[in-house]
Order: structure tokens, then sequence, then C-alpha cells
């Protein structure tokens, strides 16, 4: 349904504590996922082993392939990152960044060179030993010019990657203290090399809890546990079978049935129906997945600051969050940054005011604004609707918004960032400097406003540097003031993530740096 | 011209129950149709009240996921939809009428090229097609209704030149040839009176299918622009509800249902009455 | 028959200029649509650098007429190429789907036709009666709701209210035929309630259409009873525009079940063609549908290779 999760995850990762991290493979920053059950699930105390069990994954196309670099929805998270294979790092369910096939790591005090312990004893799922040489090539897949992986840019500021011993080390260009994040991302996955530089990403051989037996691509994936796994105490189903089922009905349909056992994206219009269901749990986590509107402000009339101010005092959010997330979500304040992420500062929450939007219209010279709105519910659920009810309210501020539906197929290639306003969305939860760094400084590949605020530009740069908690604090405060009241989006909500498993399966505490658990579901969860 | 009234009115006297219910709920239809704004009790997009409501006095039908009157969207409903889907039937059989005739009549390098012409374009899926186009083109009103009667009017086509194909080896058809008459006159006063049961049956059911493909395009995210209110937009957004037994999402459906019933019957009787069976 | 063998031969070639147009179609399609492949993929990750990347590995950046001549060069020789999003051939991607997809528009066929032909002989004996009007009311409600919705309400009834059926189709390779087939039976069932209706009118209104000719009138003077003039006597006469609505609805069942499938999970080929349209996957769009193409226009031949045996004055024109 989606094809946009791509670098969600490198932009969510919990908070980061510059200074414990350089020091090496202790756990770090809590991620404040609120994590809210309903539906009454036990968390059971010890797992058990056993059972085959049915997911049913709202993504999933006939052209997936087990190449990392072309994952792009949560079917290939699922199937790839969360059954197959293993990263160097891994955020585990509370949030803390821990080692997976990384045993330990430390830099040097700029942060600039990093070594890595690849963990002793790890096998592939064919027998052969995991080496530094494995990892190496792994992560030169997504780097070098014939690279196409999503995960290039984020890899980019690596310039020399080389093995010491039983250790890989890692040369930046400039300190990057979240560089042990970033390998925790779906596309770094560690695959074996085939020795001549190059990785067999083609057999989905890993070092994951699961097997892969069948591949059917947009169909099914089927994989049995993995008798070695290194992990003790996780991967306890026999066996995984990940269905792709794009539509949300048939997808609830499968799990009332008992035909499936577990779904991600709950239809947020009837998931109040089916939770009167007493054989299923619906589990909701609140992360800092957001929705935005943004505006390209390099165009008239959204270079007009009055004019952006205008329509973020037209838009309703209560009624936003009310109708179109149904509750499962909160407000947002024009700012990417959400309260579970590092540096949030509380800001006055803005609110619709159609005599304030008018006021600003009349400011700036915009009186009888008329403007489209482009949306298809690729960009996120219910983006249609969405943008309908901000016609509505922004009709009550003077400003005729003329609703553009645009098709499905190819909207991130065709509207976003090409029609001057539409709808989409950013998941994940990123640090302050992630997320701006990542779409809101100047020039970079996805700042979809084309904003470019000098006074911002420098304030990222400064904080960058600054290691004084106190005054770096309050460099964020000063760029998420701006970002809210200058910057070229309109975040009317920040969305859960709602997914629904049948009452005989159980798990500990859910992480919330992704949907399913992590994406770790298959090996964190156990039927009870 | 007033015996003409007359005929039709005696025509009318006898026509069976079924098609005056026929031609009385198409009555209605037009005339919600016509009458939206003054019928509705709130407007086409407005958001009244809360999404979901139940039916219940102040909201007869309660009110869509946004809070929209249900019952208000539907007769705004009957505007946008009906008139989309005449529109797009009659261009769609003028369109494959006309060619199915001309193909069938003249026969040879003619009829070779229109068919070869349709062949290609129903050898490539109508959802693919008009997915392809409709990408490429942009989803404006304009452009779908063109798409679909231009799609649908190669079933036309085929229909029309098959039972055409047996009219005009008819011998009244080569005596009229021998007359001297022109291709418009054989056409229009020899074959299409002959070929017009199966046409009118066509008639009736492509009718419907218009609001069905209109509905399967915004399964795929393609349908008419929001926030207009078409049934079978409405049908897709609230589809999802029926997995829980909720009958909203029947209403704009059966609305669909009962227009396509009525037209039906009215083309049964037409189809009685141009058969000549007296009975 | 030798006009017939003849006008097969023509047809087939002519079959064979239709295929190589549609393909011309629905390359230039394809490539017009806006974003290609590469940016269908990397979606919203795409960056100008990653892009130029993924298209030299693809070798987009060789001129289309010449990656459709190449293309071309391929089929001739009865290649169907390799997909470009998962490199895997095409010709193994599409066969357990068409498979899929064959079986199902078979069992669907094989209780659509039968039903809306009797459906239609019965109505048109009966015809202003009751039973015409109830069962006329009946297949016309039915094609009035959307397909899925009907899968939909199907699902709710059988599956979730009374567990009678699977929701889901979810078949693969290695289940048994029995099987298969009863959890095909809501997909079979709602694909036949979408095409009787449009095959039990038009056979209904070919049969009075007939009904007041005067070879029928004869018929039924001879003191012949109703149901033998209808199937002896106007059912053969009929035959041609029945035979005409059967093949159109049959290439229907193959090509155009496309919501059905997404409703069902059923892997079949108009979800793959959905697909691949959306990824720009410009090889297994082109193979998807020139097998569409074939259906079509085989079913389309025997549709008027019928016609015409059933129609003398066809078989002999003047």
């Amino acid at each position: 349904m989606t094809t946009r999760d791509e670098l969600s995850l490198l932009r969510s990762m919990g908070q980061i504590d510059r200074r414990g991290l350089i020091k090496g493979a202790a756990a770090l920053g809590a991620v404040g996922a609120a994590e809210r059950m309903f539906g009454g699930s036990a968390f059971a105390a010890t797992p058990k082993k056993g059972g085959a069990l049915k997911v049913a994954i709202g993504a999933g196309s006939t052209s997936d392939t087990f190449d990392p670099a072309t994952f792009t929805d949560s079917y290939m998270q699922f199937v790839g990152f969360g059954c197959m294979r293993n990263c160097l790092t891994e955020i585990d369910n509370s949030g803390k960044l821990v080692g997976e096939l990384a045993e330990s790591w430390n830099a040097t005090p700029d942060a600039k060179t990093w070594t890595f312990k690849i963990r002793k004893g790890v096998t592939f799922h064919n027998g052969k030993a995991l080496t530094t040489e494995d990892v190496i090539d792994s992560i030169n897949h997504h780097r070098g010019p014939d690279s196409k992986s999503p995960a290039k840019p984020l890899l980019a500021p690596i310039t020399t990657l080389k093995a010491d011993g039983d250790s890989v080390v890692m040369t930046l260009e400039s300190g990057n203290a979240d560089l042990p994040y970033l390998l925790s991302d779906y596309h770094i996955a560690i695959m074996p090399s085939k020795g001549d530089g190059t990785v067999d990403w083609q057999s989905g051989t890993g070092t994951g809890g699961y097997v892969v037996k069948k591949f059917e691509p947009g169909v099914r994936a089927y994989l049995e546990r993995n008798p070695s796994y290194w992990k003790s105490g996780r991967a306890h189903f026999d066996s995984i079978e990940v269905l792709s089922i794009v539509d949300v009905a048939a997808r609830t349909n499968a799990l009332t049935t008992g035909e499936i056992h577990l779904m991600d994206r709950c239809d947020l219009k009837t998931v109040h129906l089916l939770q009167r269901n007493k054989k299923v749990n619906i589990f909701e986590v609140t992360g800092s997945q957001h929705y935005t509107f943004p505006m390209i402000t390099t165009q008239a009339p959204f270079d007009n600051n009055d004019v952006r101010m205008a329509l973020k005092l037209a838009v309703d959010r209560e009624e936003m969050v009310k109708k179109v997330l149904r509750g499962h979500g909160m407000v947002g304040n024009d700012t990417p940054i959400a309260p579970s992420t590092s540096f949030y500062v509380e800001l006055e929450q803005r609110a619709y005011d159609p005599e304030k939007a008018k006021f600003h219209l009349k400011k700036g010279g915009a009186e009888g604004l008329t403007i489209d709105l482009s949306a298809a519910d690729a960009a996120f659920a219910g983006a249609v609707d969405a943008a309908v009810l901000y016609k509505e309210h922004a009709a009550k501020a003077g400003i005729t918004i003329n609703v553009v539906r645009e098709p499905n197929d190819g909207y991130w290639s065709n509207v976003w960032m090409k029609k001057p306003w539409g709808a989409c969305y950013w998941g994940g939860r990123p640090t302050a400097d992630w997320m701006f760094s990542t779409a809101y400084e100047a020039g970079v590949a996805w700042n979809d406003t084309f904003w470019d605020n000098k006074k911002f530009n420098q304030l990222l740069v400064a904080a960058r540097v600054e290691l004084d908690e106190a005054k770096r604090t309050e460099l964020y405060k000063d760029m998420q003031l701006i970002v809210r009241d200058e910057g070229g989006v309109v975040v009317p909500m920040f969305a859960n993530y709602v997914g629904a498993s049948s009452d005989d399966l159980t798990h500990d505490k859910m992480a919330g740096n992704w949907d399913l658990d992590g994406m770790k579901a298959s090996e964190r969860w156990w039927f009870a | 011209m007033a015996t003409a009234a007359q005929n039709s009115l005696k025509l009318l006297g006898r026509s069976p129950w079924s098609a005056r219910f026929g031609m009385l709920v198409i009555l209605i239809y037009v005339a919600t149709a016509l009458g939206a704004p003054l019928i509705a009790p709130y407007g086409e997009t407005e958001i009244v009240g809360i999404e979901y409501e139940p039916w219940n006095a102040v909201y007869p039908l309660g009110t869509d996921s946004l809070g929209r009157d249900m019952l208000s969207r539907i007769i705004y409903g009957a505007r946008n939809t009906v008139g989309v889907a005449f529109a797009t039937t009659m261009l769609a059989f003028l369109i494959g009428s006309i060619a199915g005739l001309l193909a069938a009549t003249l026969r040879g390098w003619a009829d070779q090229v229109l068919s070869r012409v349709v062949d290609v374009m129903m050898a490539i899926p109508p959802l693919v097609f008009a997915l392809l186009i409709l990408t490429i083109v942009g989803t404006n009103l304009i452009n779908m209704i063109l798409v679909i009667a231009v799609l649908d009017s190669t079933r036309v086509f085929r229909l029309t030149r098959a039972v055409a194909m047996n009219v005009v080896v008819m011998d009244f058809v080569e005596a009229a040839r021998l007359r001297g008459e022109g291709l418009w006159w054989i056409m229009r006063r020899e074959i299409l009176p002959n070929i017009s049961a199966p046409l009118a049956a066509e008639f009736g059911l492509r009718f419907c299918f218009v609001f069905l493909t209109i509905s399967a395009l915004s399964f795929l995210g393609l349908g008419l622009q929001p926030p207009t209110a078409d049934w079978g937009s409405m049908v897709r957004d609230n589809a999802t509800l029926i997995s829980y037994g909720d009958i909203t999402p029947v209403i704009p459906a059966a609305a669909i249902a009962l227009l396509t019933v009525a037209i039906n019957f009215v083309v049964d009787w037409f189809l009685h009455e141009t058969s000549g069976l007296k009975e | 028959m030798g006009p017939i063998l003849k006008m097969v031969a023509q047809r087939l070639a002519l079959g064979l200029l239709t295929l190589f147009i549609v393909s011309l179609i629905i390359f230039l399609s394809v490539e017009m649509l806006p974003g290609d492949i590469t940016e269908a993929i990397l979606g919203q990750g795409a960056t100008p650098e990653t892009v130029a990347a993924f298209r030299r590995e693809l070798g987009l950046d060789v001129p289309a007429h010449l990656r459709y001549l190449a293309w071309l060069g391929d089929i001739a020789q009865g290649d169907l190429g390799r997909s470009l999003a998962s490199k895997r051939d095409i010709a193994e991607l599409i066969g357990g789907r068409l498979m899929n997809t064959l079986f199902l528009a078979s069992f669907a066929a094989i209780i659509a036709v039968p039903l809306a032909v009797t459906l239609g002989l019965l109505a048109a004996l009966y015809r202003n009666s009751w039973f015409d009007r109830g069962i006329n009311l009946v297949t016309l409600s039915s094609i009035s709701f959307p397909e899925f919705f009907i899968a939909y309400a199907l699902i709710f009834l059988f599956a979730v209210q009374w567990d009678w059926f699977p929701s889901i189709v979810n078949v693969n390779s290695d289940t048994p035929f029995w099987e298969r087939v009863y959890r095909c039976i809501l997909p079979a069932v709602t694909l036949t309630m979408v095409t009787t209706a449009h095959m039990m009118r038009m056979t209904r209104a070919a049969i009075i259409n007939l009904m007041a000719s005067p070879y029928i009138e004869m018929a039924s003077l001879k003191g012949l009873t109703r149901s033998r003039i209808i199937v002896r006597h106007a059912l053969p006469n009929a035959l041609s525009p029945i035979i005409n609505v059967i093949a159109i609805n049959l290439a229907y069942l193959v090509v155009g079940v496309v919501l059905v499938e997404v409703v069902f999970v059923y892997p079949g080929l108009g979800q793959l063609m959905i697909d691949s349209v959306s990824k720009r996957d410009i090889p297994v769009v082109q193979a998807a549908c020139l097998i569409f193409a074939v259906t079509y226009i085989l079913l389309n031949l025997l549709a008027d290779i019928l016609s015409i045996l059933s129609n003398p004055r066809l078989l002999h024109p003047r």
C-alpha cells in the first residue's frame, strides 16, 4: 500500500547521548515509547517454543526481492529484517541500542573512527561462519557509485572500511555519534560474502532466527526456525508464514476467521468494531510517525510566510485526529519533533483560528486565496479524507482549497516534492538532529518543502558540535520554534501504529521504534 | 403530433406494472438529481456532526466517516452519478452502435479495419487500460467519461455488429440495397429497428456497468474527485463496514441496484413491445 | 468448411498483428506514465544519484525504441525475458499465476454459463410471469453491486458469521485439487453472480426478439409446445448474440478479476499486472498483456466461428 517506509527506521532511532554512546556497547538513551494495550493480553513470563505462526502484512509486491537495497515496505522488512537476517546493532524492545552481530564497539573521542568487534561463533543458515569480510561486503553493498540503496546517503560519510583482526574499523569524514544507531537499519543487514567483494543476497541466507524455505513475491514467504540460532531465548515459532494481504478488509477478515494470527495496520474506521471480538487483541504503539502537508516554499503563494501561517491556522487538528485517526494519535504542532524524541521542547500548541488566519492572509496580501491540495491514500491512510476536512476548515477562514485526488500509483515519484502542496507521511522516531538534517536542512535530498532558512541552518550545525546539554536544548528549542512559525510544513497529527493479533499470541513489552514490535515480533513473540 | 402523444398515452396505459414501477423510479431519480439542493437536508460536503452517527431523527441515514449527512450525500450522489453514467452510456452507444452498423453494413475492408481496431482495444484488459490512460492524462470528470465511454463502446460495437450481421443478410436489406437506398438510410431504417431489442437490453446493463467501473476505479484510487458525492466511491469508502454487519454501505449500492432494476424493467417492456408479441 | 478454415487462418494472422499493436501500445503507455521503475521501487527513498545507478543497472539508460526492439527480438524467439524488478524469469513468474487465473475462471464459468443460459431460456419461456420478474430482479440486483462489495458480503456471511468457507483463498502449488476447489468457492460464486445477469439477459432478449418471426408463429400454429419452440427453433437462431456475450464474459473472467483477487488474496494474473504497472516493470506488464490479448483473440475467434456455423447465411455470403 505504501511505498515509503524507506528511511524511516534510520530516522527512528531514539534519544542519543553522545558522550555515553562513544564509550561503548552499553545500553543508551531510552526511547519514550508509550505503549497502550487494550483487549487484555497478559504478558506471559516465560516464552514457550513451538507453533506455526501466520502473519498478514498490509504491503508486499510481486517485485519484491531479497536484496535489502530494494526493501521498500513493511513486508520485506518483516521477512528480511525481522526473520532472515541480523544487523550489527539492534534497538531492543525498551528502545535501547544493543549489539547484535557486533558484540561491542568503541570510537575515538572525535567520533570519527569506529571499531566494531564482530560476534564470534555465529554461522549463516548454510553453515558458513560469520567473518569481518561478510560485514564489510554487506555494508559496501550500499556504498559506491553503483549503489541504488536508500541507505547510501547515510553511509556516505564513511571514507574507509577495513578489517582489523576480528573487528571492523570505519573511518568517517566527520564525527558522527549516531553511527551505531544507523547500523541497526533494516537495509544494512549482514549477508554472506561471495568472496569477490559482493554479497549473496539472492539465496536469502542470513544469520537470523528463521530460514526461508519458500518465497513467492507479493504472495507469501514460508520460513522455518533456524535450529542453530545464536541468540538464546529468541525465535520461538517452529515456522512462520508471512502473507501479503494489502486489502485491509481482507486482512481483518482473515484474522477474525482464524486464517492468520497477526496483522499490521488495522482499519482505523472499524477498529472499534474489531475490538468487540473477544478472540482478537488490538495493540497500539504511540511513536512519532507523523502525517504532514508540505508546501514547496520556493513557489508562490507558499513563498509568503503569511500564507503558510494562515494555512497552519486554518486546520482543526483536534477534528483531524478524531476523524482521520479515529483518536489513535495526537495533534501535531507543525514540527516533526514528537514528545518522545530527543530535545523535544513543549511549545504552545497551535489552535484552529480562522480569524487569525484571515488576519495573516490580509497582511500577506493574499485574501481570497484559492489553492490546490494534492492527496492520495498512498501518502497515508485517510489522506484524501484529511484533505477534504482541511478544505472544510479552511473555508471558514476564507481560503478555498481544491482537493485533487492523485492516483496512488506513482504518488511518491510524481506528486511528492513535485506538486506545490500535498500530503505526506514520515515514519519512525528520529532524534531532533536526525529529523532536521533529513528533511529540513537546506539542500538535502528529502527536504520536501525546499525550505532554506539561514538562521535554522546555522543553528543546526551549531547544535551538532555543542556538547553542553543546556545550550544544546536551547538551540533545538529555537529550531523547533523556527520550524513551527516559519517552516513550510503543516503537521496536523502524529499517528499510532495499530495492529491486531489472535488471543493465543503473547509477548513482552513492545518496542516503539517500528510497527510489529520493531518488526521483530517474529523472534520476540510466542504462542501462550 | 397529437396522435403521437395519444399513442404514447395508450401505450402507457397498456404497460405492465413492472414498467410503470420502473418509470416511476426513474422519474423519482431524475427529480432527485435535478432538485438535490432543494431536497437534501444538508449540503453535499458540509460536515454536520460526528463521524458514523447511527440512524436517528436528525440524520435519517446517519453520517459518514467524516460526519457528513449520509442522506444528503446520497441525494447529491444521484445528481453526480446518474448524470455521469447517463452521459457515458449515451456516448458509448453513439460511438459503438454507429461503428458497429457501419462495419456490418459495409463489410469488407471497413469491417476489417473497425473490427481490428476494436480487437486491439478489447484485447487490453479494460481496468488496466483505464488505469494507464487515467494515470497519464489525469482523473478529471471529462477524462473519466471519455475513457469509460470509449472502453464501453468497444463492447457495444461487438454486439451491434454481431446482431446487425444477421440482419444485413436478410432479403429486405438486400432489396433496399437494390432499390438504391443510401447507406445511412439502410442503417437507420432497415437495420436499426431490427436490432434495437438486444441493443436496448445492452443499454440497461451498460448503464449500470458505468457505476461499477467508477466504483472499481475508486478501489484502485482513481475515482471521481472528492469531495463530490458519487455512489460508486461511497460504496467503496464504506465497504469495510460490511465485515461487521453494518448496512450503511448497502444504501448507495442499493440506490444503484434499484435504478438498474427500474431501467431494465422499462427495457423489458420495450423489448416486449418491439418484439410484436401480443400476449 | 473451406471458408471457415480460410477465415481462421486469416484471423490468426490478424491476431499476430493485434498482438504486435497491443505490445506497442502497452510499451508506449507505460513509457508515458510519469516516473519509471527505479523511482517506483525506491519510492520516497530515491535520490538522483541512486536512481541513476539503478537505471544503469537495469539498462534503462538505453533509448526506448532500442529497448522495445530488443524485447521484440526476444519475444519472437519465445523468450518472455526477465522481470526488471526481481530479475526472475517471467515465464516462471507468470506460469503459476496463469494456472490460478485459468482455474478460477473455469470454475466460475462452469457454474455461470449453464446457469445463465438456462435461466435466460426459462425467463423467455415464462416471460412477464412472476418467475421472469423474480429472476430478473435477483440477477439485476446482483450485478448492480460492485464485485468487491459482493465479495465482502459473501465473506461476512459464509466465513465470518457461519464459518463454512475460508475468508481468503491462500492456495499454493502443493494444495490438493479438492482443497483448492473448496477454498475457491467464494470467489467463484462472486464471479458467477457478477457475470450471470449479463449472459442471462442477453439470452432472454435474443430469444424474445425472435419470437415474433414468421417461422416461430408457424411452429406455434403447428401446435408445438412453447418450450419445444424455444429450444428447437428460437435458440439456434439466437445463438450468435448469446455466444458473443458468453465470449465477452469468459474473457472478463480471465482478464478482469483483479478486485476479486485482491479481496480473496488470490495470486492470479490480474494482481501481478496491477503490481507491475505500478512498479513500471514493463516486461512483466507486456507479458501479462500478451497473455490476456491471446485469450481474448482466441475466445473471440471461437465465438465468431460458432456464430458463423450457427447462421448458414453468414457461411455463404452473397
